[in-house]
């Protein structure tokens, strides 16, 4: 059977297969369908330094193709986390990242030292690209500067593995992936979600409290895949890559694109077996194509 | 006959018991059911029933199914249905199903022998009465579906337990004259061409018997379990709503389907979709 580990930075990943921060809760809430051990890791939902309570109801709308969503990282903050969430999923054999956020750099640093006394937390994802939040978020994933600022920042304090979460809302997506690495960043995530809007017509209002909106899905995955090529291009760290992945194919693109892992976020949603299938579909690909190692497909498109 | 009412009381005792440990098998499944049968009840109105190949968990009124409407292609996200009703012995669930959008539409248009990909048992369940509980049943529209499984099981003698469904007109109520023998029935139409003129808040048994009752459970459009609610609250009677907040994944992980509640954003499709008024911060 060909080998599916990769490697990202010092972490040995089983398979290439994550799940997108947001989409699955701490991993726990997606136990009855899915075998936690299974996966390459969990990426878990956003988290804060105090509670954050996220925007008003309504707060989703479905697209063609995929689904706005303006949650707001609503979460109960990082003391929660370490207090209560943590002891429960530390002895599950799968990788878990924390999805770190903030308003400002010192509520990113202050997140990050909590997370980094946790023994079992090999890695941070640093989310400066949700478009969903007033202050801070996207506004630091939207500017070299401000990017630069703040992986600066978070790495001085921490020496595990630092992923980086990108916005898709910027004109070159590759300038700040190279301000990422040039700060020490040993890997990058992206897309986040693209800022998208609906309206209802026959209200006459917008569907979203918000609103504007994250979009997600498959809808947006022509344009996570370009992102990925570009930044494969531009850096030599590994990307994570992401966006409207609903099956083994679609995640066979983002690697051959140029992913060395890939989350999958909205999929769930519409099907909680989606990590079964397309880590069992990864796994047939490689059988049907002779190859070995999944890593030999990294970057692989053949132009 | 007496022998399935004393089934259903044993159940109903030991559902109590269980629920009460909240040790309840409430694991949740994505499997494809069968459709063994889709009847029009009326214009907008359809009865579907869907057969497990293994055998049901325990399922409760006011949970629900997350239903993966795969004929219509440009539909992306699954769509939520209360249980209407469940069949242990042929591992059957009913769903009554109304015509909004496409979503729904499509639902209503797949034919027996279809498969169709269900995530249940979903949403935490009504509270169930205890044995010498009177009882007050709302629904409005698809609402009825939650009004009438609790009917069927909550254990209570015919006598105890009385049900007003609402609709526009007569013709847009579905025919529930099986549950007769459940409960005592009341119907109230906009137009009055069935039962009682106005709303279910204009009913007689509403208006003048309401403190009669220990337990009033509402489901249907928000309006009407608003108007409800705020009649229940003013005099301090216990009530539970159910609540449809737009949802894309329907167990827990999202946080699309947040209620606002005293107790900060809850997840309607986890903490709810049942909620006591008293934990709600509507304006009534
Ligand atoms: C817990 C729960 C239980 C439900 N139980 C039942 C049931 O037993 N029977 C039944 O027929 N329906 C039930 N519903 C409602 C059902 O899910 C919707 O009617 C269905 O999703 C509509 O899909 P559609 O594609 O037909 O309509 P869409 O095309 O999605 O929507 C049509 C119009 O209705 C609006 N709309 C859609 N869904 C909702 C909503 N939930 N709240 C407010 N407005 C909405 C849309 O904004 C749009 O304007 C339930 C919903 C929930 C959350
Ligand atoms: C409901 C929802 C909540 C999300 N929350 C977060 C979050 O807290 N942090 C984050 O970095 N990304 C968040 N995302 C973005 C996803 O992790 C992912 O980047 C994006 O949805 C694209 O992948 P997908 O198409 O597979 O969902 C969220 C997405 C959705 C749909
Ligand atoms: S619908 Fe996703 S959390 Fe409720």
């Amino acid at each position: 059977m060909a080998d599916l580990s990769i490697k990202i930075h010092d972490i040995l990943f089983k398979n290439p297969v994550l799940t997108a921060s947001g989409t699955c809760g701490f991993g726990k809430e997606i136990q009855d369908f899915v075998n936690l051990e299974s996966l390459g890791g969990v990426v878990m939902k956003g988290t804060t330094l105090n509670p954050r309570e996220g925007n008003s109801y309504p707060r989703m709308a479905e697209t063609p193709s995929g689904m706005l969503n303006a949650v707001g990282l609503q979460n109960k903050g990082v003391d929660n986390f370490v207090r209560n969430i943590y002891p429960g999923i530390k002895d599950i054999d799968t990788h878990f990242i924390v999805n770190v956020n903030g308003s400002t750099i010192e509520e990113y640093i202050a997140v990050t030292e909590r997370i980094n006394e946790l023994e079992k937390i090999p890695a941070i994802e640093l989310n400066i690209s949700c478009p969903n939040v007033k202050e801070g978020g996207m506004a630091f994933g939207v500017s070299c500067p401000a990017a630069e600022a703040v992986v600066k920042a978070v790495r001085k304090v921490y020496n595990k593995t630092l992923i980086v979460k990108l916005s898709p809302n910027i004109t070159s997506i590759t300038e700040i992936a190279k301000v990422c690495e040039a700060q020490g960043a040993d890997s990058v995530s992206l897309i986040n979600t693209l800022l998208g809007m609906a309206v209802d017509a026959e209200k006459r209002k917008p569907v979203l409290s918000t609103v504007t909106g994250g979009l997600s899905g498959p809808a947006v995955k022509p344009i996570a895949l370009r992102m990925v090529w570009q930044v494969h291009n531009a850096v030599k760290i590994p990307i994570i890559g992401m966006g409207g992945i609903m099956n083994a194919t679609d995640a066979i693109e983002f690697i051959l694109a140029g992913a060395s892992a890939v989350q999958i976020g909205t999929g769930i949603f519409k099907d909680p077996d989606i990590f079964e299938k397309t880590i069992s579909g990864i796994e047939s690909y490689l059988d049907r194509h002779k190859l070995h190692s999944i890593s030999e497909l990294i970057g692989k498109l053949q132009m | 006959m007496q022998q399935v009412a004393a089934f259903i009381l044993l159940r109903n005792i030991l559902h109590r018991i269980i629920f009460a440990l909240k040790s309840v098998n409430m694991r949740k499944t994505v499997s494809d059911l069968l459709l063994i049968d889709n009847k029009q009840l009326n214009k907008d109105n359809f009865l579907l029933k869907l057969q497990s190949k293994t055998p049901l968990s325990d399922i409760f009124p006011g949970q629900f199914v997350n239903v993966e409407i795969k004929k219509a292609t440009e539909i992306f996200l699954r769509r939520p249905f209360s249980i209407m009703d469940v069949d242990y012995e042929n591992r059957t669930i009913s769903l009554l199903v109304k015509i909004l959008g496409r979503g729904s539409k499509v639902f209503t248009e797949y034919i027996p022998g279809e498969l169709v990909s269900v995530i249940f048992p979903l949403g935490k369940p009504f509270t169930l009465p205890l044995p010498n509980d009177r009882i007050l049943l709302i629904g409005g529209g698809s609402g009825v579906a939650p009004m009438l499984f609790l009917a069927k099981i909550c254990g209570l003698k015919p006598e105890q337990v009385h049900m007003i469904l609402g609709a526009r007109s007569a013709t847009d109520h579905v025919d529930i004259s099986e549950y007769e023998g459940l409960a005592n029935l009341y119907y109230a139409t906009e137009d009055g061409s069935k039962g009682e003129k106005g709303f279910v808040t204009h009913h007689p048994l509403f208006t003048h018997q309401l403190e009669s009752f220990d337990k009033i459970y509402t489901c249907g459009p928000d309006p009407m379990m608003k108007a409800v609610a705020k009649e229940a609250y003013k005099r301090k009677l216990f009530c539970e709503v159910s609540l449809e907040n737009t949802m894309a994944c329907g167990f827990g992980v999202c946080l699309c389907c947040v209620e606002d509640t005293k107790h900060g954003n809850l997840c309607v499709c986890t903490e709810g979709p049942v909620f006591n008024i008293n934990d709600l911060k509507w304006q009534i």
